[in-house]
């Protein structure tokens, strides 16, 4: 098993077909399904020091802001609680909606990413921060915005012999928050969820939707409108009723829903729409 | 260079319960459950989804709680593997097994294995949890004959009677 | 701490005052196999293994409906490692089985009527090897349009889907007048969606052959030892004596494994390699391997007086039972003869259907068609209740059945029905705390996905009762058997009962403690080598296997006291069992039950039979069901209106039990129970279009969490059933039926919603 990224780079090089095993939560399901054929090579990174670490890089003259950047590698439990759910609550929020314990154990960003399922819970977080998803090969790095990675259902710019090796967030100063619906307490796949992120300094708003799209989506028009209409650079809010409904339609606006298995098209325009007018009203208080 | 696999290693060597185990001729897409159960002689975890979703097949590795169904064994070769055979070291009950069976928290007993080793992981990490914590922490464990009411009422008199332990 | 009820504590003491022994009826005896299963030392079908051993696996339609043309198997026999590959024409003896009409397919022939439908099985080195076999077998289909709509069944619109017809069966019941009328009327149309078993242990057996290849021992998890016996010997051309079955530890069962699923298939792999074949389902195969609930739309029209007391009751009932018969034709039975619930109706009309579609099999799952009726009636009751101006809990007080009222088939409720005690009892249970301005996020509704703030949320209440008739129906010869021996002292028990978790095992020696005097009870392995004890279903076991060892070892007692009367010169009358002793009532002899019994060799058999039941005739009458056990239920949920989310908070419930023989064990059964209705009202569903299903995962067939389980309070109403050989009801089956209505009524009660389906979703709820 490889130690450092360099060797597990090394490898896809000569093997850019091998699968990347991180916690096994998506890929293992697959193989064991037998949804997947069988495969005779896997490289597992679970050893890999540089992707289970982050670290907080602030910027000068601001001990508390700059941007942190998170390896590929660690574990939802991570990001639960301590310093790395302090500086993004709203990574915390969704980190804990994920699977179950045994799975917030095992399943990584980097493997929401590889996945890239329109459901994924870490995914609005990232799109609503402007995250970057670290990409490198044997011969080339690639620093590619969240919005730019994730093209389609289950498709991402990954290119053979890459390796996600970590994202970077900016630590933002505002309120952020984070919903899912899930027809049951816990163990459920979005039916719909809901980023908002504000960003106090720069007097901005993002919120961004998932479960209702063929990728995460950002409400660009929602924040928008609402940077015309509220200082967001103010400490306190006033958000009256009427605003947060008008938000939460505009943001549902953007969204593409379709009907399967697990719910209908109505309900997710719906549902978002409330998630980011309700989110919005807690980010007043 | 390290020891990268190509392909399945034709021996990898796992350690289960503080014993270290020669797996052969494995291919290479066999989770830790299966080896565990068909190849080590160790069938107490259990598989009801083969997806995560279920928890009857939780083990420890490095002290953590995970689904040994999600667990390609063959990448599991440098870890503290501990299984529900493996909580005790003889025959006898720990408090956790025994307050299960005086609470009546097993019936059918397919999730008991992997309810009993989240049990024990939620304690040892957290010793006194609230109610809601408890659930929480067992929240990826289905049991589908008991509706969970025994089985927090074992937890409960497994937290009580630590409690009065430490205290005396 | 935990907010659940206390566990309930051993009785301890008896009418006269004198301590219960640990372990005799009463108590809360330990379970014989409960060490193994803390330990993971329980060897449940999954885990058995035998030496030579193969590994078998079922190719399946991956159509609703088809024709097929041709199979090749030609590319799967050049798989390494495959040793035999089977179709239809290598059933040797009846290719057909069917619990009720043998008219499904041990492999299709001709034609594949439901997804998932066996076409095919092999047995090979490795479960890989299996996958691949499979994978190579051609199987030219011609694929046809499926009947999905079981109105076009029974309309009898469509072309037969399978040469029985599309209608399995009607039932009429007429009674009284069907012309009377009231001055309320009320309707609607209720309608349950598929739900599913699903039980935790998936379906495995291990087959090894006779060395002679004309028998086989077949390891399995089952609900009916003989039942699978039956049908595996005819299936395989073979005498049942040949057919050993032996119990495998079985991990649930809830009616999923009545039917046969995989006890054929398994047998024949080893027949035919001569080796032994070990099969099991993965959880999708699981999906398609069993039988689930009956989907059903059922449309009620209650007529009342003024005062809101039932005068008539019209009912169409339409159940699915998809592809095979199943045990559809009994589910349609307890359906139509619950119509009217627990209370008195003296005129009715309903028709009922069973229907044949090419969606998957439907048959028996806990509750067993009462489900269905159930979730109608009561949601007639409420409606009731408003047209009346009554509150939900008056108008079925009013109504309340009392022992001695007729069912609308005629038959007197004879059983114990104490109705109105489980409605006021469960009433009185303590409501839950309101929901605090600080409630922990868990709490509300959507849990830790934080969709909800407290302001968002409004609390409802909802009521539920339930009739639940125990055992089997339709003048059916139900029994069961059991072994007692004594031994120098050693009490050895055997009989073929299932033990799926309910505890049966455990009653079973708190039996033979209770009228033996002795602690220390053997179990037998559990197997055909004694006579049938029936299903584990239909909450019979505690009456009718319970009965059966409570006759045989008093049986055994009997002879115990004729041989100590013998040795002493005393009338054997006289003589009774105190605690571990024989004593004389009226002298002063005592011996311990172990001395007493030394040197004797004690062995009953007995059959344990409940009164004759009759059959149904054209207008539904006749005396069909054995007794009744009776059950009420409040929910009380928390619900967000505008996500249409639900959290429930508390059942509280007072079941109708008879006698608590194991009081830690009836108090599972409620809990377990209850999660089950649970998981009907809010959250499990086959969803199934086209004929095919599109959730066969827990990903999403969703089971409750530890996040979902409300907090249970309950109330164990204990008036011993005179009929019932313990005193004791069945526990298991009215703990999951009125809750799911219930829980609808609770969310109707905080939304003002209509809901008319289960599982409620979330658009039901917030959308129009």
């Amino acid at each position: 098993m490889p130690s450092t990224v360099d060797e597990v780079l090394a490898h896809l090089e000569e093997r850019p077909d091998a699968l990347l095993l991180s916690g096994g939560t998506d890929l293992m399901v697959e193989i064991n399904m037998a949804h997947r054929k069988a495969p005779d090579e896997v490289v597992a990174l679970r050893r890999v020091q540089e992707l289970l670490a982050w670290r907080h890089e602030p910027s000068t003259g601001d001990a508390d802001g700059g941007t942190v950047t998170i390896g590929s590698g660690v574990p939802y439990a991570e990001m639960e609680h301590g310093r790395l759910a302090a500086l993004f609550p709203a990574l915390a929020e969704a980190a804990r909606t994920v699977g179950s314990p045994q799975i917030r154990a095992a399943g990584t960003l980097g493997g929401n990413l590889g996945t890239c399922s329109p459901a994924g819970d870490g995914l609005p977080v990232l799109y609503a921060l402007d995250a970057i998803v670290h990409l490198r090969s044997a011969r080339r790095r690639r620093d590619v915005p969240v919005g730019d990675f994730m093209v389609g259902v289950k498709k991402n710019v990954l290119e053979p012999g890459e390796l996600i090796t970590g994202v970077t967030l900016p630590v933002r100063r505002g309120w952020q928050g984070y919903s899912k619906v899930g027809v049951r307490n816990a163990m459920v796949i979005a039916t719909a969820s809901a980023c908002l992120a504000m960003d106090s300094e720069r007097g901005a708003v993002s919120v961004a939707l998932g479960a209702v799209g063929t990728t995460i989506l950002r409400c660009r028009d929602a924040e928008n409108w609402l940077a015309g209409e509220l200082d967001l650079t103010a400490d306190l809010l006033e958000i009256s009723d009427e605003l947060a409904r008008e938000f939460g339609q505009r943001a549902a606006a953007d969204a593409r829903p379709i009907d399967d298995h697990r719910s209908t098209a109505a309900y997710r325009g719906h549902a978002v729409g409330v998630l980011a007018s309700r989110l919005l009203r807690r980010a007043a208080r | 260079m390290s020891d990268i696999p190509i392909g399945a290693p034709e021996i990898y060597r796992l350690t289960v319960n503080g014993e270290s185990h020669d797996v052969q001729d494995a291919w290479l897409g066999e989770s830790l459950l299966y080896v565990l159960r068909e190849r080590l002689g160790l069938p107490g975890s259990k598989g009801a989804c083969e997806q995560g979703e279920c928890g009857s097949c939780t083990v420890l590795l490095d002290g953590a709680a995970l689904c040994s169904c999600l667990v390609m064994a063959a990448a599991a070769t440098d870890a503290d593997i501990v299984t529900v055979e493996g909580l005790t070291q003889d025959a006898a009950l720990t408090d956790v097994q025994a307050a299960f069976l005086d609470e009546g928290a097993v019936q059918c007993g397919f999730c008991t294995p992997g309810l009993i080793v989240a049990v024990h992981h939620l304690l040892d990490n957290n010793p006194a949890p609230t109610a809601l914590e408890t659930r929480e922490a067992l929240s990826g464990n289905l049991c589908r004959c008991t509706g969970y009411g025994r089985i927090f009422a074992a937890v409960d008199a497994v937290v009580a009677s630590r409690a009065d332990q430490a205290s005396r | 701490m935990t907010e659940v009820s206390a566990p309930p504590a051993t009785s301890t003491a008896t009418a006269t005052g004198t301590a219960l022994r640990p372990g005799v009826l009463g108590t809360n005896a330990a379970r014989p196999d409960g060490v193994p299963k803390v330990q993971g030392r329980f060897a449940f079908a999954n885990d058995l293994w035998a030496e030579n051993m193969l590994w078998g696996a079922t190719l399946r339609s991956p159509h609703p409906h088809a024709r097929i043309r041709s199979i090749d198997v030609t590319g799967a026999w050049k798989i390494a490692g495959v040793e035999t590959i089977l179709t239809a024409e290598d059933v040797p003896g009846q290719p057909n089985y069917g619990l009720i009409r043998q008219d499904q397919h041990v492999f299709a022939t001709g034609y594949v009527r439901y997804r998932g439908e066996p076409v095919a099985a092999v047995a090979a080195d490795h479960p890989e090897t299996c996958r691949r076999a499979l994978a190579a077998i051609v199987v030219d289909y011609e694929v046809l349009e499926p009947l999905t709509d079981p109105e076009e069944a029974i309309a009898g619109i469509r072309e037969p889907i399978h040469p029985d017809g599309n209608l399995i069966r009607h039932q009429r019941i007429l009674c009284g007048d069907p012309k009377a009328t009231g001055p309320i009327v009320v309707e609607g149309t209720y309608e349950m969606g598929m739900q599913d078993q699903a039980f935790l242990g998936p379906e495995a057996a291990l087959a090894v052959p006779d060395d002679d290849g004309a028998g086989l021992e077949l390891y399995i998890a089952t609900q009916w030892l003989h039942e699978d016996r039956k049908q595996v010997a005819e299936c395989l051309g073979l005498p049942e004596e040949r057919v050993r079955l032996v119990l495998g530890g079985v991990g649930g069962a809830f009616g999923a494994r009545e039917d046969i699923s995989l006890q054929v298939h398994c047998s024949l792999l080893a027949l035919r390699t001569g080796r032994p074949v070990k099969m099991q389902y993965g959880r999708e195969e699981s999906f398609y391997g069993h039988v689930h609930r009956h989907p059903a739309k059922i449309w009620m029209r209650h007529h009342a007086s003024a005062d809101g007391e039932i005068i008539k009751i019209e009912a169409r009932m339409v159940f699915d039972g998809g592809a095979y018969t199943s045990t559809s034709p009994a589910v349609l039975i307890n359906g139509v003869t619950h119509t009217q619930g627990p209370y008195r109706c003296p005129n009715a009309v309903v028709d009922g259907y069973a229907a044949r579609t090419n969606n998957p099999p439907c048959g028996a799952m806990r509750g067993f068609g009462v489900v269905q009726a159930c979730f109608a009636h009561e949601g007639q009751m409420d409606k009731l209740a408003a047209a009346a101006g009554l509150s939900p809990v008056e108008v079925r007080l009013r109504n309340a059945m009392r022992t001695g009222d007729p069912l609308i088939t005629g038959q007197p409720v004879d059983s114990v029905a104490p109705v109105e005690r489980c409605i006021r009892e469960t009433d009185a249970l303590p409501m839950p705390p309101d929901l605090a301005t600080d409630a922990d996020v868990l709490s509300l509704p959507g849990g830790a996905g934080r969709t909800a703030d407290r302001g968002h949320v409004v609390r409802g209440v909802g009521y539920g009762v339930s009739i639940k008739n125990l055992m089997y129906s339709e003048g059916f010869d139900d029994y069961s058997t059991a072994r007692c021996q004594l031994n120098d002292g050693i009490v050895t028990l055997k009989f073929a009962t299932s033990e799926v978790g309910q505890g049966f095992v455990m009653l079973a020696q708190q039996i033979a403690r209770t009228i033996l005097g002795v602690d220390e009870v053997m179990l037998d392995t559990i197997d055909t080598q004694v006579g049938s004890s029936g299903s584990t279903s239909a909450s019979r076991q505690t009456w009718m296997s319970g009965g059966a060892v409570d006759a045989a070892c008093r049986k055994v007692r009997e002879l115990l006291f004729e041989a100590v009367a013998d040795r002493h010169g005393l009338p054997a009358l006289q003589l009774a069992i105190e605690g571990t002793d024989v004593v004389d009532t009226i002298g002063s002899l005592r011996i311990p039950v172990a001395d007493a019994s030394a040197g004797l060799r004690l062995d009953e058999t007995v059959e344990y039979r409940h009164r004759p039941t009759e059959d149904l005739d054209e207008n539904g009458q006749g005396n069909c069901h054995v007794a009744f056990a009776f059950v009420a239920h409040r929910a009380v949920v928390d619900v967000d209106p505008e996500l249409g989310l639900v959290k429930v908070v508390q059942i509280a419930t007072a079941q109708d039990i008879g006698r608590a023989l194991n009081p830690l064990s009836v108090a599972g059964q409620i809990e377990g129970g209850i999660a089950q209705g649970l998981g009907l009202a809010v959250m499990e569903e086959i969803i199934v279009t086209d004929g095919m299903v599109r959730n066969a995962s827990f990903t999403d067939y969703l089971l409750p969490t530890t996040l979902d389980a409300p907090t249970v309070v309950f109330s164990l109403i204990e008036e011993p059933e005179p009929q019932a050989p313990l005193g004791a009801k069945g526990v298991g089956e009215p703990p999951c039926i009125s809750v799911t209505p219930a829980i609808a009524a609770a969310i109707r009660d905080a939304t003002g919603r209509d809901i008319r389906r289960v599982p409620v979703r979330p658009q039901d709820i917030c959308l129009a």
